[in-house]
């Protein structure tokens, strides 16, 4: 684009190199994630299993596998026992089954608790409750003794395209540039990975994925994805607090009935009395005023959950954006010369608020259809990147499938005037009676973006300050997540256009960046020559949850990769 | 001379992550914490790289004590431009209680093992901050130390220093071979690229037990509490001088 053209226009001003080093590899996967470790894993069983060279290489934007997953999470281990039948053996960390389940609609002081019937989507019964950053560490050691490169700390920033337009493979980023652009004295070419077949799994909106969209015009016949964003404590409570293999859910307070959402609590059983609390907020809320972050902080404050953090204390928080488009927002999957797995085309059972399992299983389709293809005999392909729509119809045939069918129909429920209400008594008629097998199917409401009224259609939210003991200010917030990134390089927040943040983000909308980042990104400053104010963009706080990305309501922040390593140091979240 | 420069490297805590004191008070949580290696650790390996590029000295062979987990800062150095690796084996209790006493003895024993001209370390690790280790093997082995580098240069057999110290900048000639301990200005490392990750995995790493090297590594010292730093209390605003000084008199202060 533009971007790299005057770019490339430097580089050939400082004499530089223009070539990158390129190596080739069967395959190779973007995102170290449940997805990609899972297709990674599956492909060098069967290569291992049939006796076949298999060349898998995976990039992974964090410094180490799992330091930038975040998820509640309550783990279904369907597609761990198929991929790893002898998990536990092999000490896989899921060690918390969940013992107890309980469901509940908050209002400002009270709990009202919600049987959780056999046969709703929120029931437990047989899953674990897992630091999922954990569980990916440990995947990523399955892979590396099956023989899979993983490459933590390398970003892949870029798709390569054959001459017939077939995807290549990918580059990972130049580092060494100054935050003006120009090269440093350590400045380095990206490299490129070639390859049969590229696997992207970024995760939720990922920003190749983004590129891929426009590409290959996947998303033509799908509705546009909505998210939530996630945001996540890990807290060492009172002992005589802790009740191992607890799950606790919770909808309503403070959230208010048009505003979709819910929280979640989980005591973790590890040794130590952890529990992983956080709120779940939906990126179709139209009030700029609210602040997911702060409702997460007075969340905390309700009588149902303060007893349990009392006496506790916080050591760890995090924040990640979550899809919640379901069957509809599914984008068209495979293209030439690669394939999208995971949350990436986003394959979370919302009312189960589940994403991992079939995430695996999206994975493992994939690493199936794809070794079938590369160590095919006679493949005839039309493009040098190899097609493989084989992936997409296995999973139309998989359980994945008839599971995001079943709850097509419960998150567009929300959007009637009852809202949440309307929402439950839907769910109750036709997942919990009919499973889902009602002919019609709803949809959704338009981008997330879209869904911002004006402020001055709104009111502005009285949060009640931190206390310092249960709620906290954002700063020291972030500080908690370990995030940092190299100072001296562009920030990896791009505008389209520098006027729209003030002339209409903070216009019209009153600058809701400022409150729907969970890590303090965006400020607007006062400009140091007098009135008028700037968009200050502090993008070493950035935890890449993706939410700007998402929810700007004039869709011009664009979120691109910076320097491989950097982003949160999350630990087993 | 042999040509061959030993740098130190140590896998430490990464210097953004938040540390938590374990329940137990005895020491830090480092289970799944984010590490990397010492950032004065990368300053000494870049060093001795740019050493190997000007032609200034035959090879670089990076060393690191600890468990299984020190080969990655290893390859590391190994990618930045190292030649070979040493993993001294150091792991469980022994690896807890390792200190600048018995890297030192490690790095004195390695020294003569493989006949080096120049040891280059870090001046301090950032998890301890003891700034002991360079010192303690120049002693070890009687060499000169040019320790606090920020700038080395080689004339012939003797090495030039420039140290950062409290009045300035000390500029000394000493003796090869020597330990030297780099600075934070001394430069600025390279990244560790994709492609020299790859071949780094090709480069051979040696195993080496610290008991073959002759080398005890009981402590001397003992740990007996780790704490936080106590809580840091809000200031108090004062309205006049008369009130500053009786509050610096109420708390003892004058």
């Amino acid at each position: 684009s533009v971007v790299l053209i005057l770019f490339r226009t430097l580089l050939s001003s400082y004499r530089i190199e223009m070539e990158r080093f390129a190596d080739e590899a069967d395959v190779v996967i973007v995102g170290g994630g449940p997805a990609g470790l899972s297709a990674a894993i599956r492909l060098k069983q069967l290569a291992n299993e049939q006796e076949k060279e298999l060349r898998v290489c995976l990039v992974e934007k964090a410094s180490q596998i799992g330091a930038h997953t975040l998820s509640g999470a309550c783990l279904e281990p369907s597609s761990l026992n198929e991929l790893i039948p002898d998990w536990k053996e092999r000490g896989a960390p899921l060690n918390t089954p969940v013992t107890e389940d309980v469901f509940s609609i908050l209002t400002e002081k009270y709990r009202i608790p919600v049987p959780i019937l056999p046969g709703l989507p929120m029931v437990n019964h047989g899953n674990y409750i897992v630091r999922l950053g954990n569980f990916v560490r440990w995947l990523g050691e399955q892979a590396e003794e099956l023989g899979v490169e993983l490459y933590p700390g390398y970003a892949a920033s870029e798709v390569l395209f054959h001459e017939d337009g077939s995807v290549k493979g990918v580059a990972t980023n130049d580092v060494g540039i100054a935050k003006d652009g120009s090269p440093k004295d350590v400045f380095e070419r990206g490299m490129e990975l070639h390859a049969k077949v590229t696997i992207f799994g970024e995760g939720c909106h990922g920003h190749l994925a983004k590129q891929l969209y426009k590409h290959f015009n996947l998303r033509e016949n799908c509705e546009p994805q909505t998210y939530a964003i996630g945001l996540k404590e890990v807290w060492m409570i009172d002992e005589k607090k802790w009740r191992p293999g607890r799950v606790e859910h919770s909808v309503g307070w403070p959230l208010n009935r048009n505003t979709y959402g819910g929280s979640f609590l989980y005591h973790l059983n590890e040794g130590e009395p952890l529990v992983a609390l956080g709120l779940v907020v939906g990126l179709d809320y139209t009030n700029p005023y609210l602040s997911p972050f702060r409702e997460f902080q007075r969340w905390k404050h309700h009588p149902f959950v303060a007893p349990t953090l009392e006496g506790g204390h916080r050591i760890a928080y995090g924040a990640r954006a979550l899809n919640e488009g379901g069957l509809q927002s599914i984008p068209k999957l495979t293209f030439p010369g690669g394939l999208l797995i995971g949350c990436s085309p986003g394959f979370m059972n919302v009312p189960k608020i589940k994403g991992t399992h079939t995430a695996m299983k999206s994975g493992m389709l994939a690493a199936e259809t794809i070794f079938a293809k590369v160590t095919a005999e006679d493949v005839e392909s039309e493009t040098a990147g190899l097609h493989v729509p084989e992936y997409a119809e296995a999973l139309k045939s998989s359980w994945v499938w008839k599971e995001l069918h079943a709850v097509r129909n419960i998150r567009p429920s929300f959007h009637n005037y009852f809202g949440l209400y309307g929402g439950m008594i839907y769910t109750g008629i036709f997942y919990w009676i009919f499973r889902g097998k009602e002919p019609w199917t709803l949809k959704h409401c338009g981008l997330d973006a879209h869904q911002l009224k004006p402020a001055k259609d709104c009111t502005p939210i009285e949060y009640p300050k931190p206390d310092g003991k249960i709620s906290f200010d954002l700063l020291s917030s972030v500080a908690l997540s370990g995030t940092n990134h190299e100072g001296d390089q562009p920030p990896h927040l791009t505008l389209k256009d520098d006027s729209v943040p003030v002339n209409r983000n903070l216009a019209v909308f009153d600058g809701p960046e400022q409150r729907f980042c969970p890590a303090g990104v965006y400020e607007y400053v006062p400009l140091e020559s007098g009135d008028g104010m700037r968009l200050q963009i502090n993008a070493q706080n950035c935890v890449h949850c993706k939410t700007c990305d998402i929810k700007d309501p004039s869709q011009n922040i664009n979120w691109v990769v910076p320097e491989g390593g950097g982003g949160p140091a999350y630990n087993g979240m | 001379m042999s040509g061959r420069v030993l740098v130190g490297v140590k896998r430490v805590i990464d210097y953004a992550v938040k540390i938590r004191v374990k329940p137990d008070n005895s020491g830090v949580v480092t289970d799944g914490v984010k590490h990397s290696m010492n950032p004065f650790c990368e300053i000494a390996v870049e060093e001795a790289v740019k050493l190997k590029e000007k032609k200034l000295i035959k090879e670089v062979v990076a060393v690191s004590c600890g468990p299984q987990q020190a080969q990655e800062t290893i390859r590391t150095a190994l990618a930045m431009g190292a030649d070979r690796g040493i993993h001294v084996q150091v792991t469980g209790k022994d690896y807890e209680t390792l200190g600048p006493l018995q890297v030192s003895k490690i790095l004195a024993a390695l020294a003569k093992k493989e006949d080096a001209q120049l040891i280059i370390l870090g001046k301090q690790a950032i998890d301890d901050d003891c700034n002991q280790t360079g010192q303690m093997t120049a002693a070890l082995l009687d060499w000169p130390q040019g320790t606090f580098a920020s700038e080395v240069s080689m004339e012939g057999d003797k090495l030039k220093v420039v140290r950062e110290i409290d009045g300035g900048l000390e500029m000394i000639k000493i003796n090869t071979p020597a330990v030297v301990s780099a600075d934070l200005r001394l430069n600025t490392p390279r990244y560790a690229t994709l492609p020299n990750i790859m071949k780094a995995k090709k480069k051979k790493i040696a195993n080496v037990n610290p008991a073959d090297l002759g080398v005890d590594l009981t402590s001397r010292v003992e740990i007996l509490r780790v704490d936080e730093p106590p809580q840091r209390q809000a200031g108090v605003k004062v309205e006049t001088v008369d009130d500053l000084v009786g509050k610096l008199k109420d708390t003892g202060r004058i």
